[in-house]
């Protein structure tokens, strides 16, 4: 989890992103680019596209139109690297995910969970990916619930092996999509303290999130989505802690409580 | 009403029985096989993203399931030589027969199976990179088949009872011995009710296995 390699390139990009469902435009133009090490917090009210825009970065959404960069190439439109052009695979091989409704694999254990990446797709060798699956799942504390099957553990454990699975591809950019929204209230903070540790640690990251506080904390760079466009952008100062857009003075407002 | 049972007399063709099971057990296993071959390519075919094979798919399932299995022998034994010029083995009829019918069911059990699996699932193999092909067979699969494993029972159990309407095409399978001793003997409640037993003994096992199973699966999930 070293990243030390700090530049501003960007390592992963999006240009002009539209996606629409029909008639229904979704993202009407984003751009977004995000360089090593950065934290951006993406908040905005339901409906106004966050999720769907972080999902087109690793391609789990096809734009309708725009492209995605990684490593400044642009990614295709096939599974597999495509001369110039990256394929999905290869981007999702290097973009990690967590969901909000954490999909770990119900039919394997917590540490296959977290193997089966390495193994199935880096073709790693199954003793280098245990013992680094172990490592990571000592650190989201859940080592001792290793051969546990998913059902058995708590929403914010299996949001932790989430994490792990994630991280064990050894991702250079991670997605993490309201992964505290499916949670009780009691079990966030030890998920949020997990992301935390990640971003002190100079991951790159892109969180969809409603914990205006913990985005306000960790993100260098704060978007306001609304209407699929990106409403404000700027610091957590500027655009959590003094909003200029009414709309956006409003939402702040109502999660501040 | 007074009986004399004489199974006896019966169960000295106790070999015509067991021949006719053994045939029976056969086309069982047979119609099994190459209709789970027949059931996941058609079941691949229903959710290929080409609707040419989603049609064709289609159409055969929705005429082998529409059409009683009994017309579909008879049409294959007796029509379809005729279509194509030439003659049919009846046994061959059978199998055929047999294998497009259970084919047709076993396509539809799958397909249901790996439909109800969450579409988070699929999501959360692509999120780690892996293809099409290793999302399907080692996530969405282990988890389907799993879960549709009781329908598959169920349907197989059905398909033993359906391999007696083979007898029609003049298979020697257990309901057509039945017949034969019923034939040598005229003892008909005897002979049949000797067939019936057998049919029991052979399927309780299997129904029991499949309640099991399905009382496991409820639990695990």
């Amino acid at each position: 989890m070293t990243m030390n390699n700090h530049t501003d390139a960007s390592v992963i990009e999006a240009i002009a992103l539209r996606k629409s469902y029909g008639t229904h435009d979704v993202l009407k133009g984003l751009d977004l680019s995000l360089t090593r090490g950065e934290v951006v917090a993406l908040i905005g009210p339901s409906g106004s596209g966050k999720s769907t825009f972080i999902r087109c970065l690793n391609m789990l959404e096809i734009p309708t139109e725009g492209t995605i960069r990684f490593r400044q190439k642009k990614v295709g439109d096939r599974f597999r690297d495509n001369g110039e052009e990256i394929g999905i695979g290869t981007l999702r091989r290097h973009v990690g995910m967590v969901f909000q409704h954490f999909n770990l694999f119900p039919h394997k254990t917590v540490l296959q969970n977290v193997t089966e990446g390495p193994i199935i797709v880096c073709k790693t060798s199954k003793r280098e990916a245990e013992e680094r699956a172990m490592d990571l799942l000592a650190q989201v504390g859940l080592a001792e619930k290793h051969a546990a099957y998913p059902n058995h553990l708590s929403g914010g454990q299996k949001q932790r092996v989430a994490i792990a699975r994630a991280l064990a591809m050894q991702p250079e950019v991670l997605l993490l999509d309201e992964v505290t929204s499916a949670l009780d209230p009691e079990l966030v903070g030890e998920v949020l303290a997990v992301i935390r540790r990640l971003a002190e640690e100079g991951m790159t990251m892109a969180i969809v999130t409603h914990e205006m506080a913990f985005a306000a904390d960790v993100a260098n760079r704060v978007l306001f989505l609304d209407q699929g466009v990106i409403a404000e952008a700027g610091s957590a100062n500027d655009v959590i802690l003094n909003p200029q857009n009414p709309r956006l003075q409003a939402f702040v407002a109502r999660f501040r409580g | 009403m007074t009986y004399n049972w004489d199974f006896h007399s019966v169960w000295q063709f106790y070999d015509l029985f067991l021949y006719g099971l053994w045939i029976s057990v056969l086309y069982t296993i047979g119609s099994i096989f190459f209709g789970v071959i027949i059931g996941f390519a058609t079941c691949a075919a229903r959710l290929s993203r080409w609707w040419m094979f989603r049609t064709i798919a289609r159409i055969y399932q929705e005429i082998f399931r529409c059409t009683p299995l009994l017309v579909q022998l008879l049409w294959f034994y007796y029509a379809f030589p005729l279509l194509v010029g030439g003659s049919i083995d009846n046994r061959v009829a059978g199998m055929l027969t047999l294998s497009l019918y259970v084919g047709a069911f076993y396509a539809e059990i799958f397909r249901g199976g790996i439909v109800s699996i969450d579409r988070g699932q699929r999501e959360a193999a692509a999120a780690i990179g892996m293809s099409p092909w290793q999302s399907m067979t080692r996530i969405i699969l282990p988890q389907a088949l799993k879960r549709v494993l009781p329908s598959f029972i169920n349907q197989s159990v059905i398909q033993f009872k359906n391999t007696s309407l083979v007898s029609v095409i003049s298979v020697a399978d257990l309901a057509y011995m039945a017949a034969v001793v019923n034939g040598q003997t005229y003892r008909p409640l005897e002979s049949y009710t000797v067939m019936a037993a057998l049919y029991i003994l052979m399927l309780l096992p299997l129904t029991q296995a499949a309640d099991w199973i399905e009382r496991r699966l409820r639990v695990s999930d």
